[in-house]
């Protein structure tokens, strides 16, 4: 904070924009000359706590987080007004309120009141999780399917949904599902996979993408992934979506062959799971991550083997410049629970423990300050993480910030990252990611130490960022690179252990 | 496996899903790139009652109790079908008893045209001989003071009702509710705004001595008028049924003219009563809400029902009530229209909202039909498509679209009807009033028109009054596997 510099800070009361858009709008405003920060945020609580941070702090008392708050700090008062026109300027744009002077009706406000005057199948709902059960009754009782992206939903809630759902014949995919696709049609964040025979129900948003990129690239395509929420195959949810969501596969005369993707699931569920899937005139792949199970590279193997599509090898990109083994630590940064979990289970079974915020054993969790010594892995797309901040998909910041810090550690590491391409996810994550990973090994070099990064890159071929770009940018900064999270996390393994016994 | 084709999930997986958005742009965006089709919700966080309102969606009750709720108004069929006095209609209307607009409420917290109503209704009963022993009266808690919605009736403006005054009666077979209001004195120094000089008393002698005697005597030669068939014409000839209703005045002329100038009385007596009722274009309003308070009343009182049963002011406090939570009110604070001013006067002139006719608003029409009514939008200064966007916006917090009253210029579609609480709290959408508006200080009479806003605190506390009544959502059926 330089001593000339102007502050600005208004609350506008009753205004919403969902913190994508507001995140997208301060990014643009913080990168105009003389704009030394720039924080166009709902006045959540995590909000009015960075802004603080950054203070600005001192005048919002009165705010609550249906208020939307402006704060600008900038070289002089003209930077600061034209910082304030071009928010203006953004927010009006992302505005979808049709003009007057027309017969049409305002646009909904609710998908009951959008049900009501359009014919409709689906709703998807990304409200913040505070709000979501109210949007997705409405919509279970407009007759709608429903996909809940919105995560911090209560488990009583969920249960509610999903028996209201049964009642209707309707899915509730979710809440916390990251990804669909439904008659070719992707939902929420969805890789651009080719049409095909196969038809997925996923407990995993990420893997349901990792097996979805991992059969495109062996030729074999899928029309459905149904996802069912994180807690669906949970013995309180019962794994009431799963087996709705099998019957519909089985009975979908376009569908020849069936994956389930899951988080490790309650015992009593599996054991009704399996019942069902043996029920099914449809040949069912079961994919249960966790100890002790198959990864999702070999579930994926299998189901393209039953395609008739056998796979030698799994795509993967080199540097020029490869780095060499050294002893270290793994730290892995992810974006999706489920890689974060996979490679935890192939390093655990390598180099033993490894902490976690989503730890494999109690002992293993971190403390708060996540600092630990040793291996350690952060699924960053945890509830705890995203609460009032937009998925680590869409936002590197805090990566980048981990990347650093891990960069900063005396020693040589491994850093093994996901980074997920399709719909939804951000338009350039190498763009984003690649530069601070670059700088990350130059601090470590500086030191005399290595920095090691595998990244585990979950795309296809035709997702918008474009497959081999981004693989070539992860690349040239120095990442190993495979399509394969498994591939990947045995690749870290290989790189922090290798050095021991070959002195 | 079920084979079937036509359940609501093989209908799904048989095509590209139509999806409709609510929250983050960037899935819908990722839609339209797809070439799928996206309807985006203007989804915004409620404007309260956060865990009530998720309590009133898991109520299993909620959605058939509202269906019935809605069909109950909309299905009402009023019909006048006489004038007697107050103290006959209105049960417990005794002595010292006024009934007057909007919720509960104290001559010590009665804002200025209530006050002038009241004094005005003393001195025409003849409880007191001049204002000040009409307020001292007041004051001293020698009259009591109760809303016509709790007792079957509707008033307009500061709505007060004393036991001399004639009523209409108005009665729906098919529920078997009956509604009363008085009669319409026109407009300028009246007693519903609060006027209560010599000529505003000598107009209810006037009311009470020929116009009700006659309208009471045509009325019983003509038989029952519907009421709903004259609303239903008058909104297809410009009226909207609260601030405009000089079609419906018209047809109720007509309708009446022929038996009242039949009646045994002077000839000057009858003409009169034609040139009063044809001099006043707001004649039917008084007819119409009662009409809608039948509807409403209807809907009353079903277990789980979100709906807006009443929406009434005193002047001091907009309330309503819901058709769940039985005769509990749910205020805010009225506030203070915004429209055009009689000359002389301006906004430091008028009184916060006052009176019940937003029974219009909660049966469907006034604001709610403000597309019917194009002339109406000169209160406001707008154009004829703020009138059509008003009601367009109505659609959003209503339950339904009513089967009788229709607008041409929106091919014929039915007016939005029945006001669901929590559509109101979630969208921040609150229903569109039209309104006149009292002077300010007791005495004054009306000092303009407009539209009002109702306070958004009486319907979050009616959601969470219906929360605490709500039932929990039934528990998921034994799951059968395969």
């Amino acid at each position: 904070m330089s001593a000339a510099s102007t502050t600005h800070l208004e609350l506008r009361h009753g205004v919403y924009h969902d913190s994508v858009t507001l995140l997208q709008v301060s990014r643009d405003i913080t990168a105009i000359d003389g704009v030394d920060e720039a924080v166009v945020a709902m006045a959540t609580e995590l909000n009015l706590g960075i802004l603080a941070d950054l203070g600005f702090g001192q005048h919002i008392d009165d705010a609550t987080p249906n208020d939307l708050v402006v704060a600008v700090r900038a070289a002089d008062d003209a930077t600061v007004a034209a910082a304030r026109a071009q928010i203006d300027a953004a927010l009006a744009a992302t505005s979808t309120s049709s003009v007057g002077g027309d017969f049409s009706a305002p646009p909904p406000r609710t998908v009951g009141g959008a049900a009501r005057s359009t014919d409709l199948d689906l709703a998807l709902i990304s409200v913040p999780g505070e709000h979501a059960y109210v949007e997705a009754m409405d919509a279970l009782r407009a007759g709608l399917h429903v996909m809940l992206f919105s995560d911090n939903v209560p488990v009583a809630q969920e249960i509610a949904l999903k028996a209201e759902g049964d009642r209707r014949g309707l899915l509730v995919m979710g809440p916390d599902c990251g990804t669909a696709i439904v008659g070719g049609v992707g939902l929420g964040f969805a890789n651009v996979v080719r049409p095909g025979p196969v038809g997925m129900v996923a407990a995993s948003g990420t893997g349901a993408q990792q097996v979805c990129c991992l059969l495109d690239a062996a030729g074999v395509g899928l029309r459905h992934v149904l996802g069912v929420g994180g807690r669906d195959l949970s013995a309180q949810i019962g794994g009431a979506s799963t087996l709705t969501a099998l019957r519909a596969l089985d009975a979908d005369p376009r569908t020849e062959l069936i994956v389930i993707v899951s988080k490790p699931p309650d015992p009593q569920v599996a054991a009704r799971v399996r019942e069902a899937a043996a029920a099914c005139a449809t040949h069912v792949v079961l994919g249960f991550v966790g100890r002790g199970e198959r990864d999702l590279t070999a579930v994926a193997d299998e189901v393209a083997a039953y395609a008739g599509h056998a796979v030698d090898a799994h795509l993967r990109w080199d540097p020029a410049d490869p780095p060499a083994p050294a002893h270290g630590d793994v730290r892995g940064l992810f974006s999706g629970g489920t890689l974060c979990d996979e490679a935890m289970v192939i390093a655990a079974e390598a180099l033993g423990p490894v902490r976690s915020n989503i730890p494999l054993e109690p002992d293993w969790a971190l403390p708060d300050g996540d600092d630990a010594d040793g291996h350690v892995m952060i699924d960053l797309g945890e509830d705890d993480m995203t609460r009032g901040r937009p998925h680590p998909m869409i936002d590197h910041g805090l990566r980048i910030a981990r990347m650093e810090r891990t960069a900063q550690r005396p020693g040589s590491h491994t850093l093994l990252l996901d980074v997920v391409l399709g719909h939804g996810a951000d338009a350039d994550p190498a763009g984003a990611l690649a530069p601070a990973l670059a700088a990350a090994r130059r601090t470590a070099d500086d030191r005399g130490d290595r920095l090691a990064v595998v990244v585990s890159l979950c795309g296809t071929g035709d997702d918008p960022q474009g497959l081999d770009r981004q693989a070539k940018a992860l690349t040239d900064a120095g990442a190993i690179v495979c399509l394969s999270n498994a591939e990947a996390a045995r690749e870290a393994v290989r790189l922090v252990s290798a050095v021991e016994g070959s002195a | 496996m079920n084979g079937a084709s036509d359940t609501p999930l093989a209908a799904l997986l048989a095509d590209e899903p139509r999806v409709v958005t609510a929250g983050v742009g960037m899935f819908a965006d990722a839609l339209d790139a797809q070439g799928a089709t996206a309807v985006r919700t203007e989804w915004r966080p409620p404007a309260g009652a956060g865990d009530a309102l998720a309590r009133v969606a898991g109520d299993p009750r909620l959605d058939d109790a509202n269906a019935r709720g809605v069909a109950r108004l909309q299905a009402a069929r009023p019909h006048l079908v006489d004038v007697v006095t107050a103290r006959d209609a209105i049960d417990g209307l005794g002595d010292r008893t006024l009934l007057h607009a909007g919720p509960p409420i104290a001559w010590a917290d009665a804002s200025g045209p209530l006050r002038g109503a009241i004094i005005g209704a003393l001195l025409y009963e003849g409880w007191a001989d001049d204002p000040g022993a009409a307020i001292a009266m007041a004051e001293r808690g020698e009259v009591n003071l109760a809303p016509c919605h709790e007792h079957g009736a509707v008033g307009p403006m500061a709505g007060v009702v004393s036991p001399s005054m004639p009523m209409y009666v108005l009665h729906d077979d098919e529920h078997g509710v009956t509604a009363h209001c008085t009669q319409n004195e026109g407009l300028g120094k009246v007693l519903r705004y609060g006027a209560f000089g010599q000529e505003v008393i000598e107009r209810l002698r006037w009311m009470e001595h020929t116009l009700a005697p006659l309208t009471r005597a045509a009325l019983r030669a003509h038989g029952p008028i519907d009421i709903r068939a004259l609303i239903v014409q008058a909104l297809q000839m410009g009226d909207e049924g609260h601030n405009r209703n000089r079609a419906g005045s018209s047809l109720f002329l007509r309708e009446i003219a022929g038996d009242l100038v039949e009646v045994d009385a002077p000839a000057v007596d009858i003409a009169q009563v034609l040139r009063f009722i044809n001099g006043n274009d707001h004649f039917f309003l008084n007819l119409v809400m009662p009409a809608a308070k039948c509807a409403a009343d209807a809907a009353r009182d079903i277990a789980g029902s979100s709906m807006v049963v009443a929406m009434a002011r005193n002047g001091t406090e907009f309330g309503v009530q819901c058709s769940g939570t039985g005769d509990a009110w749910f205020t805010g604070p009225a506030g203070v229209p915004d429209g055009l001013f009689l000359s002389g006067y301006g906004p430091q002139d008028a009184n916060p909202d006052i009176g019940d006719s937003t029974i219009t608003e909660t049966a469907g029409i006034g604001g709610f039909a403000m597309a019917a009514a194009p002339a109406i939008v000169r209160f406001v200064g707008g154009d004829v498509t703020d009138a059509l966007a008003f009601t367009l916006a109505m659609y959003e917090i209503a339950l339904a679209e009513h089967t009788a009253y229709q607008i041409p210029i929106l091919g014929f579609r039915g007016t939005p009807v029945g006001i669901d609480a929590t559509r109101v709290v979630r969208t921040g959408v609150v229903p569109a009033v039209n309104t006149g508006m009292a002077g300010r200080e007791a005495g004054t009479g009306q000092v303009g028109a407009g539209l009002v806003e109702p306070p958004m605190a009486c319907f979050v506390a009616a959601v969470e009054a219906l929360a605490e009544r709500a039932e929990e959502p039934p528990p998921a059926a034994e799951r059968e596997v395969a």
